[in-house]
């Protein structure tokens, strides 16, 4: 039934062993070196970044982590960045630019955090300059959605050369429950939005939306799978050239 | 000596009928109740300055005579083929005699020519699908290649929820003819209308050189409900106000609908002094 395979889709993205990303950034990058702060205002826990290497190359990680417990959780308002944190994760993406360190995001959030502080410290405009700021950023970048990816929040994060997506991950204009509270103020029919929205990876690989639907089964074994992938990945990119990369980045979100 | 008299709520009942609808209007932002004429020709309610929503052509109106459309044709190729959406265009097409929720094109402004253009909030919310997102994009697109500075009137409830995912890629499209439109050394100005929100303030919005509002807007990015059942709280009026964001250091002028087009002239009268356009 096409229904439970939304339901499996859904739950299978907010399963607890996502929750904390810091695992998943230690399988793949052991000697990440995490840098903190916005160099404006503040440090937001939702947002990890650093550098680390992968087979033996620099490479630029940015994360959302939505924390291993409800300490953590409350801290990062579930993976759900604030402005500073966009703002943190900009300043890493643009010395990762100045350093020619490709960037690989890794996303799992609902969405940009949705409070009162957030407003008032701009996190409309915020994402606005993330995202004009990522398309034009003279790297390679590439965007893998774990879990979640919820609006705004997530596509500030994922204007990528590749976006990839776990077979049961949703990447959404609004998270489905914000959907059917939006379309029938009732946020109780979360699954007849998911259904109507087309959560299936394998609908938005077909549109385009994302170049590749990974099984879940790459996470496994100290998710060796994966790491292959982006280590193929970039070698990849190193066979394009910075104009070519940047042109067909313009062609990928132009088409929509 | 005048005698009061005090009718029975039945013969009031039918004064009120009598009084024609739409005499009276009803200011969504102050609540001042008033004679729909006293909105004058820039429908802006005479106690608090609000300007009412309007449609995109008759904000047109407002600002220029001279316009040539670009795009009129675009329409929606209702991806997601959502329930119930067909009708609910036609009746918004019907509404605003546009396609989608922009209408685009060239103006002249004062003498200035430019590249025009005006969200319609009585289109779908002004929400942002792949129509209005495409035509957008040309906008700037166009621009760019005829060198001419973008006006760009924002009024929308966000991502159109009809048209999913598609929607939120929309953002990053118009983004980069954004940034192309700049890269080229153009101006690019924004006015924020009531309600600029959602999908719209996290890209094109808040990507101007200069972003001018309308008094009382609504700018904002989470919707009121949305926040307030995040953080347990009601919020104050006015939270997410033109005047607030003013405050909060994301807008450069709060400009009346009468003094638009005398403001406008006078940034585009600046910029054309440029020596960088001669090079």
């Amino acid at each position: 039934m096409a229904s439970e395979k939304i339901a499996a889709i859904m739950s299978g993205a907010r399963q607890d062993s996502k929750t904390d990303m810091r695992v998943l950034i230690k399988q793949l990058f052991p000697d990440f070196f995490e840098l903190h702060g916005d160099r404006a205002a503040s440090d937001d826990a939702a947002i990890v970044g650093g550098f680390a290497s992968l087979d033996h190359r620099s490479v630029c990680v940015i994360a959302t982590n939505k924390g291993k417990d409800m300490t953590e959780r409350l801290a990062t308002n579930f993976g759900s960045p604030t402005p500073q944190g966009y703002r943190k994760a900009l300043r890493i993406m643009k010395t990762a630019e100045s350093l020619h360190c490709p960037i690989i995001t890794l996303i799992n959030t609902p969405g940009a955090y949705p409070g009162a502080d957030a407003e008032a410290s701009g996190q409309g405009q915020i994402l606005a300059n993330n995202i004009s700021e990522m398309l034009q950023l003279q790297v390679p970048l590439l965007a893998i959605i774990i879990g979640e990816a919820g609006s705004g929040g997530a596509l500030a994060l994922a204007c990528s050369d590749q976006v990839w997506m776990l077979e049961h991950s949703m990447y959404t204009v609004v998270s489905p429950e914000g959907f059917a509270s939006i379309m029938w103020k009732d946020g109780q029919r979360a699954q007849d939005a998911a259904q109507l929205m087309h959560i299936e990876p394998e609908w938005l690989k077909e549109k385009g939306i994302v170049e590749r639907v990974l099984p879940e089964k790459v996470l496994a074994d100290h998710a060796a799978a994966l790491k292959q992938l982006i280590v193929e990945q970039l070698l990849d990119f190193d066979q394009i050239k910075l104009s070519q990369l940047l042109t067909q980045r313009h062609a990928r979100f132009r088409k929509f | 000596m005048v005698k009061f008299v005090r009718h029975p709520k039945e013969a009031l009942k039918d004064y009120e009928e009598k009084i024609p609808k739409g005499i009276f209007r009803y200011c969504k932002n102050c609540g001042a109740k008033f004679y729909f004429a006293r909105a004058g020709k820039y429908r802006v309610c005479p106690n608090c300055g609000y300007g009412f929503r309007v449609t995109a052509r008759q904000r047109l109106k407002m600002l220029t005579k001279q316009f040539t459309e670009w795009d009129a044709d675009l329409t929606t190729t209702d991806p997601l083929a959502f329930p119930g959406y067909q009708e609910k265009l036609t009746k918004a097409r019907e509404q605003t005699t546009l396609q989608d929720a922009v209408l685009t094109g060239q103006a002249e402004i004062k003498g200035h020519s430019v590249a025009l253009g005006i969200m319609d909030p009585a289109f779908i919310m002004g929400s942002l699908g792949t129509a209005n997102g495409e035509r957008i994009t040309r906008l700037f697109e166009k621009a760019t290649e005829l060198s001419l500075p973008v006006i760009m009137f924002t009024a929308s409830g966000g991502a159109r929820m009809q048209e999913g995912i598609q929607s939120l890629m929309q953002m990053a499209k118009i983004s980069q003819a954004v940034n192309d439109h700049r890269a080229a050394g153009l101006l690019y100005i924004v006015v924020v209308m009531d309600p600029t929100t959602g999908g719209v303030t996290a890209s094109f919005a808040s990507q101007a050189d200069i972003i001018l509002a309308e008094p009382k807007a609504m700018l904002a990015f989470a919707g009121r409900r949305v926040i307030e059942q995040t953080i347990h709280k009601k919020l104050p009026q006015g939270f997410q106000s033109a005047e607030n964001a003013y405050r909060n250091g994301f807008i450069d002028a709060i400009v009346p609908r009468e003094q638009q087009v005398e403001k406008l002239d006078q940034l585009l009268t600046i910029f054309a002094g440029r020596k960088w356009d001669e090079a």
